[in-house]
């Protein structure tokens, strides 16, 4: 009796390992396809497959696109895709930005601000579609 | 004045990628947009610039105990496997079809995004 429940404990376990490499590539192949939005897909995810609470599903998301990242810059960069200049001064914005973004975190309501973030990206992509 | 532009673009990114929600997704609209970036372009700044800012939210985030270790190595390993398939894809296709695929991209998340929060809401 005991065998059997550790048995299929395993195979949930594999099961549920199985469906987080799948979950990893979807995040993966978009996150980088579009340079962006891995957030987006890896909050979620995190929620429902790891069952996390927004906060923390927001924290983690940016340890598991960080690899990633540093995978398809290394790509983009060799593909000749970047150029230095207006790398530096974004750049410099978005660290400053971050650290912001991160303190705030921890002040603001997480509702409040999904809902502006999701405003202006809409307005970004029916611009780009138009 | 491009460079202002440049450095409040990427402070408004910034905000939104420290909480985890993907800069990207600002910024590249505001890079192609307003600055007339190629899309691949934009899309290699953000991924650069989010190495960078990773580094010190995450930093900021374990003081603060919101990162979680446990099982997303699996999902580290499939995503660094499709990311590489992605990147490779993205740097061949054209920047103006890149560009639309993004923008349809763009709104879908979005629509979905404010959906779901209007359904908690009624909660």
């Amino acid at each position: 009796m005991r065998k059997k429940i550790k048995k299929t404990d395993k195979r949930t376990k594999l099961f549920d390992k199985i469906m987080l490499i799948i979950l990893g590539g979807v995040i993966g192949f978009l996150f980088v396809f579009f340079g962006g939005g891995g957030g987006m897909i890896c909050v979620p995810t995190l929620e429902k497959a790891l069952k996390l609470d927004n906060k923390h599903a927001h924290a983690t998301a940016i340890a598991v696109i960080f690899p990633l990242s540093l995978i398809s810059s290394a790509i983009y960069v060799f593909k000749g895709a970047i150029e230095s200049l207006p790398l530096l001064t974004i750049g410099l914005g978005v660290v400053a930005g971050g650290i912001i973004g991160a303190i705030a975190l921890k002040i603001l309501p997480s509702k409040l601000i999904r809902i502006i973030f999701s405003l202006v990206m809409l307005a970004g992509g029916v611009r780009i579609l138009l | 004045m491009t460079i202002f532009l440049q450095i409040l673009f990427g402070v408004i990114a910034g905000f939104f990628g420290g909480m985890g929600m993907g800069g990207g997704t600002v910024l590249i609209p505001l890079l192609t947009i307003f600055l007339g970036f190629e899309q691949q372009l934009s899309q290699g700044i953000n991924l650069l610039s989010f190495l960078v800012m990773a580094v010190v939210s995450l930093l900021i985030h374990t003081k603060n105990g919101l990162v979680v270790t446990k099982n997303i190595f699996w999902l580290i390993l499939g995503g660094v496997i499709f990311a590489v398939i992605g990147s490779l894809l993205a740097t061949i296709l054209p920047s103006t079809i890149l560009k639309k695929i993004f923008g349809a991209f763009l709104c879908v998340i979005s629509i979905t995004e404010i959906f779901k929060v209007m359904m908690k809401k009624k909660k």
